[in-house]
């Protein structure tokens, strides 16, 4: 399960619709399940695209036909029995949960459920690969959260690749195993969601992640000021098992220094800990602080000092 | 009234229905493709002949330009060519559904532009091919707008059918100016704008009723 993230205009949508030939780059291959397939004509197009699923944000289902016949679409299209597909399509509402709504037209669903509707009708064809192009940008947050886990499911399930294509980190941070980050038509940055998330290389994700990034309060951070002082703040990141360790006990122990907390907590991105802890070091001692410190970016994925904090006026 | 003016009133009726429905269905079969295929040649549509997509525009730009009456005299040969007579009810649908070929046209190019585009690439996407596009989604979602089109056609028939009385067509339009106009009939004439009215609301009703029952989107409902 791929996330593939980036502002609006980044170039995902292109880059996802390149993928069943949607659209033609104007240079470079794109090759799929080893086939180039952008010297391929619509028609022969056409069967490729029948093992590449797609779901879209505004789900874009027939208004004219049934949930039932939406969902048959892509069976109809392959030629299937009228039994066949009958067969299909009930298997399919079961898995999305939407037995109930069969003969329901779209304008008669929510969000939610017509989003479950194109998830069933792109999963008809049983796909090799499932695209999914902001499947959850129009929906408001518990939904999203629905359709999310859905998607995990049938991921899980089925065993089927997923490209996710989204510009809300949360929906990256559910459910993808890795995600590539897209600026300007490039990949820039790439790798396991807890590794991107817990150290963010590049500028872009790093102003993706903003939300996600620790930060100290603002009402200290106003205090803060350059240098080091009686309450300096040093930054601590914890990945892993580094975060289970008892970091600051340990510190006293080993160099005396007594670190407070400021600020922090331990998050989980695909079950990896990761934790960003403010903490605030006595600097007035110099060999002491420079021996905490040490400590710190032995233990510590990363040990920044930050400045220092000053009382009120 | 008398019953010979009955009679005759009930006459004309029946042929401006039967000029209506002839031209209307030679529209519709004519037109429906011919409006499919000005989206389908455009640039950006799914059968993409800038060529051909010109020609037919420019043909039907054309087409519509000419006023009626000029066109019902204008095609005279043609009409004698196909129906071996140049007035008469037979004679008035030929130019009649030359005139309305084109207007439906227009209407369900419009029509079909109104699909959102979203859905021919999802079915694109799913690996449906040309056909399937237009029979699973441009003629299934542009279906309400078509049929809304296709009555505002019929009563632009209707309009157009009183003209053809000038080629000795019949028809109620005829009925009007030979005893309402030129005999000063004043209460035929009234009688015939009557049932006109009657005739194009009685229209519109089924026609919008029509469009109601056919729109799955939601749009119309409350």
């Amino acid at each position: 399960m791929l996330g593939l993230i980036g502002r609006s205009g980044a170039g995902k949508s292109t880059l996802i619709r390149c993928l069943n030939g949607l659209e033609r780059p104007d240079q470079g291959s794109v090759e799929v399940d080893g086939r180039e397939i952008t010297k391929l004509n619509e028609r022969e197009l056409q069967p490729l695209r029948r093992r590449i699923g797609m779901i879209f944000q505004h789900f874009n289902l027939l208004s004219a036909k049934t949930v039932v016949d939406n969902v048959a679409l892509p069976l109809k299209i392959e030629g299937a029995t009228r039994a066949a597909q009958r067969l299909r399509v009930a298997e399919l509402l079961d898995l999305v949960g939407l037995a109930d709504k069969a003969n329901a037209y779209p304008a008669q669903l929510s969000g939610g459920q017509k989003q479950r509707v194109g998830i069933a009708r792109a999963l008809a064809a049983r796909p090799a690969l499932l695209l999914s192009d902001e499947a959850t940008s129009a929906l408001d947050p518990e939904t999203t959260d629905v359709i999310l886990q859905l998607l995990r499911n049938i991921n899980k399930r089925l065993g089927l690749t997923i490209l996710i294509i989204t510009h809300e980190m949360g929906v990256v941070r559910a459910i993808a195993d890795r995600v590539a980050v897209l600026d300007n038509g490039r990949i820039v940055e790439e790798g396991p969601v807890w590794r991107v998330f817990a150290a963010p290389r590049h500028a872009t994700t790093l102003s993706l992640l903003r939300a996600y990034q620790p930060a100290l309060p603002a009402a200290l951070a106003a205090r803060v000021r350059p240098g080091v002082g009686r309450s300096t703040v040093v930054k601590l990141l914890v990945v892993g098992e580094q975060a289970r360790a008892p970091l600051l006990a340990e510190l006293a122990l080993a160099t005396g220094a007594r670190a407070t907390l400021l600020h922090g907590g331990v998050d989980y991105v695909q079950d990896t800990a990761i934790g960003a802890l403010f903490v605030g070091l006595d600097a007035s001692d110099a060999s002491t602080f420079a021996g905490a410190i040490e400590f710190l970016r032995q233990r510590a994925s990363e040990a920044e000092v930050l400045g220092h904090v000053v009382d009120d006026d | 009234m008398s019953s010979t003016m009955i009679e005759l009133l009930w006459q004309s009726l029946l042929e401006t229905l039967v000029m209506t429905a002839a031209a209307g269905f030679i529209s519709f079969a004519v037109g429906l493709p011919l409006g499919l295929l000005l989206v389908a040649t455009d640039r950006g549509g799914f059968w993409e002949q800038i060529a051909l997509n010109r020609m037919l525009g420019g043909l039907v730009n054309a087409a519509r330009s000419i006023p009626f009456i000029i066109l019902l005299v204008a095609v005279i040969p043609l009409t004698r060519l196909l129906v071996g007579t140049s007035i008469g009810v037979a004679a008035a649908i030929v130019p009649l559904s030359l005139a309305a070929i084109p207007y439906y046209a227009r209407i369900a190019e419009l029509s079909f532009r109104e699909v959102d585009n979203g859905l021919i690439e999802a079915v694109r996407a799913l690996g449906g091919g040309r056909w399937t596009l237009v029979h699973e989604v441009l003629i299934p979602e542009a279906l309400p707008g078509l049929d809304a089109g296709f009555t505002v056609t019929l009563v632009t028939l209707i309009g157009a059918s009183a003209m053809a009385g000038a080629v000795g067509s019949g028809g109620l339009g005829d009925l009007a100016i030979r005893y309402g106009y030129q005999r000063f009939e004043t209460n035929v004439m009234i009688v015939v704008v009557l049932v006109l009215i009657a005739l194009v609301s009685a229209l519109q009703v089924v026609g919008d009723a029509v469009a109601a029952r056919l729109d799955r989107s939601g749009r119309r409902r409350g």
